[in-house]
């Protein structure tokens, strides 16, 4: 039955082929994810191979499915070189051969998850509109367009979604905002710029499933009455692009976007606008700037863009699993969505765990999970198998914690009453050889890097951190460069226009506290 | 003939100007053409040149000085040819943790030229990036377009090949 080779029998040829589904995400490209599907595609005309976004779990990438009478099976990590072998096992027919893994939905990794914004993402062809259909999309946008805009701002604000770009200001107020404004033109952009290093779930969801964000944008426009929507995604993740933009085509021909959307009368219209190189620009008043073609330079706020954003209009600014998720709450109620979570951190939220970790992956569940459920239960601690000694969460701003703290919650207010931040849910691990003074050290220097050049604190504060760092670790004048240190980090988060500069003392100050003995080498 | 080497002066590109005004042209109707139109030329002719600013801010009726201060804002652009291959290696923090920082001496001690610089014979650029998004599968590095995860010096050795 399984022999390479050989000749199918009358009935079996006429049968529907094996469906074999390898993802297409670039995570699981960079480690031989279409080399994997090129041989599988070669094996005989009665295999199928469906490329599908990844479902995550990226250490078994590249992981392959098939689809069996018992759902999908899963084996990975899969070589190129293995595929020939395990088909000749009887890969194929679901066989416990190899990397065998059995049903994906039923690993631990999953079951523990609740994937509300992810649902399709490594399941469907993120490119088929009838995948999407068949799995529920463009529900909640029938649901909305039966609504009226008001009715759709409160389910939103009712949800309790906080916008997952980092800042968690509630996204239904800032729709209302919006909606509230007189004006002959309004638009909604879409920040895809996810600059923070750990973080890669914008990414993975454009590739994975571009409709919902489509979705998710035409709602928003529908809600707050804008006609144009922009998408601005950074040039580092250029599959991103191609998936977006190939999926905006078939929206336009499925009549999910264009001049009367699904019959209803109501017109909107996305492009998408490639970054280039700047991590300011996801910041959002530097990303209108960027959109305008001009230097991403961050302007002052008020005005709120919300009311002054885009070309002077009313524009709402989201980030990608902000704009993502509101599909699934227009279709399934705000109550059912705002079930989820604890405090005043609603819903489900997708935390990315990476750097030296085991199983690196992304988790979406309810807000309240624990740091230490993360790193240890879903990410299995270190990949170098040393004891974890620093997590970074939330990005390059985003603050040092140790083990000790792996108690704290998910959970907006419960990081920042610890003097950290959940920002985007980006989690990076650092087992015992880490130098913290480096880290520290490194996040003056993104810093000076990264800065947009308007005030003094951002722009010369960052070089003179890293020659501060310097001189402590060089054992000069320590005490003293020590409190030179901790003047500057206030000094920054006190006169700085925006989050780069006031900001970045979090990890500094954070590497100080925490790990201070590597201050002292 | 592995031995040539060949020199990395850029060669005028005939009727250069011209194209660059098309380009400029065909994309001006956009909302915030000017970076869409960079890009563009860029993807082209592999760099911007100081010329074509002045073609495109005559198309878009800006001051030369704003669309050079655009250009020198955003590191995508380049003002001079890239090497034949570029390979750009990821610096950010979960890259870090898995040993991007060695991996890059490594890279720049066997091609044989920094961070944002180009072998003497044209053939490699080494630039450092930050995050590709491949943050569970770390060290990154992006060889002419290409993504790779978890690569060791070894395995860069291997993906420069005859680049190199
Ligand atoms: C320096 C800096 C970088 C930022 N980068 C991003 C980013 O890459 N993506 C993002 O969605 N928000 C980013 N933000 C937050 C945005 O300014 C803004 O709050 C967000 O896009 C709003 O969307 P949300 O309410 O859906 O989170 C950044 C903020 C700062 C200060
Ligand atoms: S803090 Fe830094 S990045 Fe932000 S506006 Fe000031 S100079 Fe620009
Ligand atoms: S930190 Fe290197 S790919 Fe994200």
């Amino acid at each position: 039955m399984t022999q390479p080779g050989r000749t199918p029998e009358p009935a079996a040829a006429a049968a529907p082929s094996v469906r074999v589904f390898v993802p297409r995400d670039s995570a699981a490209r960079s480690v031989g994810a279409d080399e994997v599907a090129e041989r599988i595609a070669a094996l005989d005309g009665n295999t199928a191979v469906v490329r599908t976004g990844s479902r995550g779990m990226l250490w078994l990438e590249p992981l392959v499915e098939v689809e069996t009478a018992h759902g999908r099976v899963g084996y990975g990590p899969v070589a190129p070189e293995d595929v020939d072998g395990l088909v000749a096992a009887g890969m194929l027919d679901g066989a416990a051969v190899g990397p065998h893994l059995g049903p994906v939905e039923e690993l631990p990794w999953m079951k523990r998850q609740q994937r509300l914004t992810f649902q399709r993402v490594g399941v469907v062809d993120p490119l088929s509109t009838a995948d999407y259909l068949e799995h529920g999309g463009i529900a909640g946008l029938r649901a909305a367009l039966a609504m009226t805009a008001g009715d759709v701002v409160e389910t939103v604000v009712d949800s309790g979604l906080r916008g997952r770009g980092g800042a968690g200001f509630p996204t239904g107020i800032k729709w209302r905002t919006v909606l509230n404004a007189d004006a002959d033109l309004k638009f909604v952009c879409c920040n895809a710029d996810e600059g923070d290093s750990g973080t890669y779930a914008d990414r993975m969801l454009i590739e994975g499933d571009p409709f919902t964000l489509i979705e998710g944008m035409t709602i928003a426009a529908y809600a707050v009455g804008a006609a144009e929507g922009y998408v601005y995604l950074r040039s580092e993740y250029p599959d991103a692009v191609a998936t977006l933009q190939a999926a905006i085509e078939l929206a336009r021909a499925e009549g999910w976007l264009g001049p009367d959307i699904l019959g209803s009368g109501f017109g909107f219209d996305l492009h998408v606008r490639v970054g280039a190189g700047a991590y300011i620009c996801g910041e959002e008043t530097s990303m209108l700037e960027s959109l305008e073609g001009k230097r991403g330079m961050v302007r002052a706020k008020p005005p709120i863009p919300a009311l002054e954003g885009l070309f002077g209009r009313p524009t709402v600014v989201n980030n990608v699993l902000s704009l993502a998720t509101v599909p699934t709450i227009v279709a399934n109620g705000a109550a059912a969505y705002a079930a989820y979570g604890t405090g005043r951190s609603l819903g489900t939220s997708v935390f990315q765990l990476g750097g030296n970790v085991a199983r690196g992956g992304i988790v979406e569940t309810a807000f309240g999970i624990t740091l230490g459920e993360l790193v240890n239960d879903f990410g299995g601690g270190t990949s170098s198998g040393r004891p974890v000694r620093a997590v970074q969460v939330g990005g390059p701003l985003g603050a040092y914690l140790p083990v000790e703290q792996f108690d704290l919650p998910m959970d907006y207010e419960a990081f920042a009453a610890a003097g950290a931040m959940v920002g985007h849910g980006g989690i990076v691990v650092f087992d015992e050889t880490v130098d913290m003074a480096a880290m520290a050290r490194f996040a003056f220097e993104f810093c000076a890097a990264e800065s947009c050049g308007k005030c003094t604190p951002c722009r010369v504060g960052a070089v003179r951190g890293v020659e501060t760092i310097d001189r402590i670790v060089a054992g000069t004048d320590r005490t003293q460069n020590l409190v030179l240190l901790e003047d500057l980090c206030e000094l920054m988060t006190d006169g700085s226009l925006c989050a780069m500069g006031g900001l970045t003392p979090m990890p500094v100050r954070s590497a100080v506290r925490h790990f201070g003995e590597d201050f002292h080498a | 003939m592995t031995s040539e080497v060949v020199a990395a002066a850029p060669v005028p590109v005939p009727g250069r100007a011209q194209r660059v005004r098309e380009i400029a042209e065909e994309l001006r109707g956009l909302r915030g053409a000017l970076i869409p139109i960079l890009h563009a030329v860029q993807e082209e002719f592999g760099y911007v040149d100081q010329p074509d600013v002045a073609v495109i801010a005559d198309v878009l009726n800006l001051a030369v000085a704003e669309v050079h201060g655009v250009v020198t804002f955003y590191k995508d652009f380049r003002r001079t040819a890239a090497g034949r291959t570029t390979v750009a290696i990821c610096q950010a923090e979960a890259c870090r943790a898995v040993g991007a920082v060695e991996l890059a001496d490594h890279a720049q001690r066997t091609v044989g030229c920094g961070f944002g610089e180009t072998t003497y014979d044209g053939r490699v650029s080494i630039e450092e990036i930050y995050c590709f998004g491949n943050c569970a599968l770390g060290p990154t590095v992006q060889v002419a377009g290409t993504l790779h995860g978890r690569v060791t010096p070894a395995r860069l050795d291997a993906l420069l090949g005859d680049a190199r």
